[in-house]
């Protein structure tokens, strides 16, 4: 296997990440997505909100590497993905954010023996509460 | 698209479809900037090559992306999209034109929430992108 199974239960350091509003405008530019909620602050504002709001997939922004976890880059398929939000993510956020390895497993595919790597990532305000929570399963190969 | 109502959503229906620009490399080098992730195989025709794929191809959650912009497009301002879980099934390459698809599989009067089963293809029928998705309306009053 491409990755031992001892990393399984290892977690990342947390890290705290501020969401800031030129983040959220060229994830949703990068993604041809012209929602006024991603875009016009003023907009957002009228919604209810403090400030600008980020796409539902921009926790991936908020990378959390596990240093236990070493793999070669281009050697990495994206098999599923899943994120879970409480409320949506403000610019202005500030979110602790960790990873855990769930589960690491070989199957047999088209391509040969395939390693599969379960990540959980959990983002928290300060105050402690959960706002997201993301599930990847990466395949290397 | 113009924002959904909750009450005009009904179990069964099919959503109008979201179709997307065709998928440029200059969209994917804007993509991982945004997002962080810098694999080479979505930017580096020659490193995806060395991998045994025929050239560069698109990151799954730019894939993800275009759904989160379909589901929020959905809610507009009168909620938020509270969960995306996706499968990759199949790459999508520059030139690609993709279309999103969903249809309301479940309704939670209490929770106000519509639940969907989603996908992107490229060719009718066949999804390269598939799963679920929960969009959660606010209370009013």
């Amino acid at each position: 296997m491409l990755i031992d199974r001892s990393v399984i239960g290892s977690a990342s350091e947390p890290q705290v990440h501020e969401i800031e509003k030129g983040a959220i405008r060229a994830f949703a530019q990068a993604i041809g997505d012209d929602n006024p909620l991603y875009h016009d602050e003023e907009y957002a504002r009228q919604h209810g909100y403090a400030s600008l709001v980020a796409p539902p997939t921009f926790p991936t922004t908020l990378r959390v590497p596990n240093p236990q976890v070493k793999f070669e880059l281009s050697r990495v398929l994206h098999g599923e993905q899943e994120y879970a939000c409480e409320r949506p993510i403000v610019a202005g956020d500030v979110l602790r954010c960790a990873s855990k390895v769930i589960d690491v497993y070989e199957r047999q595919g088209k391509l040969g023996a395939m390693t599969f790597l379960v990540t959980e990532v959990r983002g928290e305000d300060l105050d402690g509460r959960l706002v997201f929570r993301g599930k990847s399963t990466i395949i290397l190969r | 698209m113009q924002a959904l109502n909750w009450e005009e959503l009904q179990v069964g229906q099919e959503v109008e479809p979201l179709v997307k620009p065709a998928i440029e490399k200059v969209q994917l080098v804007k993509y991982a900037g945004a997002s962080g992730d810098f694999n080479l195989i979505h930017t580096d025709d020659e490193t995806a090559r060395k991998v045994g794929l025929p050239g560069v191809i698109a990151h799954g959650m730019l894939s993800m992306g275009f759904l989160g912009q379909y589901t929020a497009q959905m809610v507009g301002p009168n909620g938020f999209v509270s969960r995306l879980q996706v499968r990759f099934a199949g790459m999508v390459r520059p030139g690609d034109v993709l279309t999103c698809r969903a249809k309301v599989t479940g309704k939670n009067d209490e929770a106000r929430t519509v639940d969907l089963e989603i996908s992107v293809e490229k060719e009718e029928g066949k999804a390269l992108t598939y799963g679920e998705a929960t969009i959660t309306f606010l209370k009013r009053g």
